[in-house]
């Protein structure tokens, strides 16, 4: 017997977008039943190690029009323009509502919220809690979405399928993981808001949770995945662990020398090197353009060779040790920590690693995606207002602006929903999907869950690292579409009922495959540059071909198929990004 | 043209060959848990987790565990090694002996392996209402509070907790008693009632001052002792012991002074 | 013990549970230092006692403690020098005070604790040496 829970707004994913789209409805719409599913403790969601900041206007000497073109033209133009000017405008407005609900931010000595620059901005916009933004903000909000009885939480629940019909969503099956038992939780709306899928990769800044399973259970209901050739890479991780070192600490003034002691960018159109800090400048730059900087270096022989291979160092020296201590000491005990290195006396060798997908669901404006009542929201959507490249201290902010957004249009959904769907049809649908993952228990297989995910990281990493080639891509695409042949018949060595993560890990495998098969496919179909998609063949920007979002659809059984969509333009046409010099 | 991934390092990696002894359970299986011996080639720079995942990856499918940052900042992978309470992300195996015990975090229910119930501490968590209770409504269109870098300070180490549960691990009054809420969920209802814009010190009075609060608290201190964010919970216990202490005297000496209250009821919480 | 819903519960041992780590050690040492106060308490409160009985009274409880009680009198010396110092090392977490801003550190706290113990031990000690001439 299908175990079946009723609720009007099912939410997947309890980071920073979805508590907030769960708050925005338990706030505002109290009648409404809320089910929160998570495959972990809301505390322990990927929101909680993003360290700089979430930009929003506040000087008086910023303005929306500002953080519009830094936004855009930071993504290197491929951003909804008529997204990113709801998101200016709502940022400082949603940043607010933190504050009031008692989010620790950085304070002026005069009381007011603190901002320091970040990477790609022309006026310092970025609020910031010392360098643990994303644990406070995710920490508030859990702690505010306690206050409300009216969110009931399913911690520890897998979310394996979309129940879809004839374009509508119905709800979502879930495995509760403490008992092994699959439930289906018939919704009349669902909000998908799962995060990125970084762990495709090798080295990668984010946790083993990030397998892109959110993604994955759209795309197979019809939903495009909108523009996953784009993946950014963070200039600034440990090598070895990947472990992020913010952005912040370059906002703060720390510089980045090769070998040579050599402040390099400046040979990569982001200088001059001095004054410095100096706002869109060298270290300051956007972020696609500093790892493209490493690979460079790397090239040429100037990197530093440490025990994981090659880096750059991370100068902080300059700061002093009161100034560390104050604003970036998690920057401090991880380099500590993790790499035996002090920052206040010695430089941090740094690489870049794979941190943030700007591509995911396809989205509007207004969170929705292509199946009736089915919204995103968070790193796993693509509005998109991220363009080819995002800036950083955008993607904190987007979750509170369009995890509410996609919170109050899921209820509206709801109000206007007219009965009389066969019910019969929809739990039929629902058991074929827990039937599907329970046959994985019956399987008696031959592949290794650990041996797959590996050949799938070093696929990904050699074929659509941070520069591409026809060549690279074509293998790319051909080894995954074989890895996904061999997926079919994966080896579960564990069958057993309660907290089974052999089964979460082969279920989270399976969303990787199809995820990096889009990502693979979509990259060897853009036949330019732009952003942090970068090809040695095609080397320049095209927006005469190009100046669309790639859609790829998916195909059981083959590769998806690719579409394009034109890209929003209202103010700001295609120029060139421009960056260092006296950065206007 | 091919990234080059498997780049050329200086050296290649030493591995120490260390003996892991881990307590399993399967509820469906078993009836009490028992060790499991597993020998892991170990690499100088290592954490405990990355020896635990790769028994995962390569000895064991079966082993359950929780983690996911791996930066000591999620909080998930707190277990005990050799019979101290820690995060496996955090714990360097080249401080290790060549034998390492590893266990379910103590005085919590084991679920599986290395994996317990955490739902009562969750619990413990929302019992203390931990989440601003203001003096009165504000609009967005008031901006933000101020609050100066003096009243952030008084607050800002209570707000590092990242609810790994060592703390309940350490401390001996929550293995002996059960109700006792615990050190996180009490530095957790002191983070709300520094901060500068709560007012809910009262609200939380029933709660935090009773026997299953404070008061179960008898400053063994093993609490801050363990934890990895340094938020010092035995600290913030006695704090509010000093508090609660004074109001209660001031409810009797100057009757006539009303405790703090928000103007405005919040859903759930008490008249 | 396993629970009907699966999980396992590993208890406490109720009385030996402090015995597992020296932290817990010194915890129990701590609290039972307060016992060994407590008896010298009531021996001083004897005292007082004889005391008003008149001084051959009072000398003869000096002796026998002097005599008799020399060993446990060194004991009850060193729980309460345990409990003072143990006590003192723990107080700045029950007084985050802050002086122009910063807080101030621990050690100052401890440090003016051991302070007022020395003066005031210092201000009993003289008094006793030459109360008598007063």
């Amino acid at each position: 017997m299908l175990s079946v829970i009723h609720c009007d707004v099912a939410i997947i994913g309890a980071g920073g977008a979805g508590l907030r789209a769960a708050i925005e409805v338990a706030r505002d719409y109290p009648d409404i039943n809320i089910a929160l599913l998570s495959k972990v403790y809301p505390m322990r969601s990927h929101t909680v190690a993003a360290e700089g900041g979430a930009a929003g206007v506040v000087k008086g000497e910023d303005n929306f029009e500002n953080h519009f073109n830094d936004t855009v033209s930071g993504g290197d133009w491929l951003c909804d323009q008529d997204a990113v000017e709801f998101f200016v405008h709502e940022a400082p407005k949603e940043l607010t509502q933190m504050e009031h609900w008692g989010c620790p931010w950085s304070r002026t000595p005069e009381g007011d919220v603190a901002v320091r620059p970040f990477g790609g901005m022309k006026v310092e916009r970025t609020w910031y809690a010392a360098d643990k933004t994303g644990f406070h903000m995710l920490h508030t909000l859990f702690q505010t979405s306690l206050k409300y009885p009216g969110i009931k939480r399913y911690d520890e629940y897998y979310s394996t399928a979309i129940v879809e019909h004839e374009g509508q969503c119905y709800g979502v099956t879930a495995l509760d993981m403490r008992t092994g038992q699959m439930r289906f939780f018939r919704a009349k709306s669902v909000i998908i808001a799962t995060g990125g899928a970084g762990r495709v990769f090798p080295f990668t800044t984010n946790g083993a949770i990030k397998t892109g399973d959110g993604m994955a259970m759209a795309y197979r209901v019809g939903v495009p995945l909108k523009d996953m050739e784009f993946i950014q890479y963070h200039p600034t991780g440990l090598p070895g662990t990947g472990i992020l070192i913010t952005e912040g600490s370059r906002g703060e003034g720390g510089i980045l020398v090769n070998k040579d002691n050599y402040r390099y960018l400046q040979d990569y159109d982001l200088g001059p090197p001095d004054p410095w800090p100096r706002k869109k400048a060298m270290e300051l730059g956007p972020r696609d353009r500093l790892s493209q900087a490493f690979w460079h270096e790397q090239r040429k022989g100037n990197t530093v060779k440490t025990a994981f291979g090659d880096a750059v160092l991370l100068d902080l020296r300059h700061l002093g040790e009161e100034k560390i201590n104050q604003r970036l000491p998690m920057v401090r005990e991880l380099a500590v920590s993790y790499m035996s290195v002090d920052p206040v006396n010695e430089p941090i060798p740094v690489r870049p690693v794979i941190h943030y997908t700007m591509g995911g669901i396809d989205t509007d404006i207004d969170a929705a995606t292509s199946v009736a009542g089915l919204f995103a929201a968070g790193e796993c959507a693509c509005v998109s207002i991220n363009g080819a490249n995002r800036l950083g201290s955008n993607s904190l902010t987007e979750l509170l602006v369009f995890g509410s957004r996609a919170g109050r249009n899921a209820v509206q959904f709801v109000n206007q929903l007219k009965s009389g769907v066969d019910e019969e049809k929809i739990l039929a649908i629902a058991q074929q999907e827990v039937d599907s993952v329970m046959g994985l228990f019956q399987r008696q297989g031959s592949e290794s869950i650990p041996a797959l995910r590996n050949e799938m990281n070093q696929i990904m990493e050699a074929g659509a690292g941070i520069y591409r080639s026809e060549e690279s891509l074509a293998l790319a695409v051909k080894q995954i579409a074989a890895l996904k042949v061999r997926f079919a018949d994966v080896d579960l060595s564990d069958k057993s009922n309660v907290y089974n993560t052999d089964l979460i890990q082969a279920l989270e495998l399976g969303s990787m495959i199809d995820v990096a098969e889009a990502m693979a496919v979509s990259a060897f179909n853009r036949r330019e540059s732009r952003g942090s998609h970068q090809r040695l063949d095609y080397v320049e920007r095209n927006d005469q071909d190009y100046l669309r979002h790639t859609l790829a659809t998916y195909a059981a059984n083959a590769a998806p198929t690719i579409d394009y969509r034109d890209v929003v333009i209202t103010k700001s046409q295609p120029a060139e990004r421009v960056y260092g010099g006296d950065s206007k | 043209m091919k990234n080059d991934v498997s780049e050329e390092t200086e050296n290649t990696p030493v591995v120490r060959n260390v003996q892991f002894e881990i307590l399993r359970y399967n509820p469906d299986q078993d009836d009490e848990p028992y060790y499991q011996t597993y020998q892991v080639p170990c690499q100088e720079e290592w954490v405990i987790l990355d020896a635990i995942n790769y028994i995962k990856d390569n000895l064991d499918r079966s082993l359950s565990y929780r983690w996911s940052c791996h930066m000591a900042v999620c909080g998930s992978c707190g277990l005990m090694v050799n019979g101290e309470a820690t995060l496996s992300c955090h714990s360097f195996v080249r401080e290790m002996p060549d034998k390492i015990r590893i266990e379910p975090l103590s005085n919590f229910p084991v679920a599986r392996d290395l994996i317990v119930d955490m739902d009562g501490f969750v619990e413990n968590l929302a019992s203390v209402k931990p989440y601003i209770i203001p003096a009165e409504e504000r609009g967005l269109e008031d901006g933000w509070y101020n609050q100066s870098p003096a009243q952030l300070e008084k607050y800002q180490q209570y707000t590092q907790c990242i609810n790994c549960m060592l703390c309940y691990s350490a401390c001996p009054q929550v293995g002996l008693n059960e109700g006792f809420i615990g050190p996180a969920a009490l530095a957790l209802a002191h983070r709300y009632n520094q901060d500068s814009r709560d007012v809910g010190r009262s609200a939380r009075e029933d709660v935090v001052s009773s026997n299953v609060g404070i008061w179960e608290c008898s400053f063994v201190g093993a609490c801050s002792e363990v934890c990895p964010k340094h938020v010092d919970p035995a600290a913030a216990i006695q704090q509010t012991k000093i508090a609660a202490t004074a109001d209660y005297f001031k409810r009797f000496l100057m009757p006539w002074v009303k405790p703090k209250k928000s103007s405005s009821l919040e859903p759930g919480d008490e008249k | 013990m396993k629970l009907d819903n699966g999980h396992y519960i590993r208890p406490l041992a109720r009385y030996t549970w402090w015995t597992q780590q020296s932290s817990y050690i010194r915890y129990i040492l701590r609290e039972v230092s307060s016992l060994f106060i407590g008896f010298f308490s009531i021996v001083l409160v004897c005292g007082l006692y004889r005391l008003s009985q008149g001084e051959a009274e009072f000398n003869s409880w000096r002796e026998a403690l002097w005599s008799n009680g020399f060993a446990l009198s060194i004991i009850v010396l060193f729980f309460a020098g345990y409990h003072s110092v143990s006590w003192f090392s723990v107080t700045p977490k029950a007084m985050p005070l802050t002086f122009s801003g910063k807080r101030v550190a621990p050690e100052i706290i401890i440090g003016a604790h051991w302070l007022l113990w020395l003066l005031s031990s210092a201000f009993v000690w003289l008094l006793f040496i030459y109360g008598g001439d007063l």
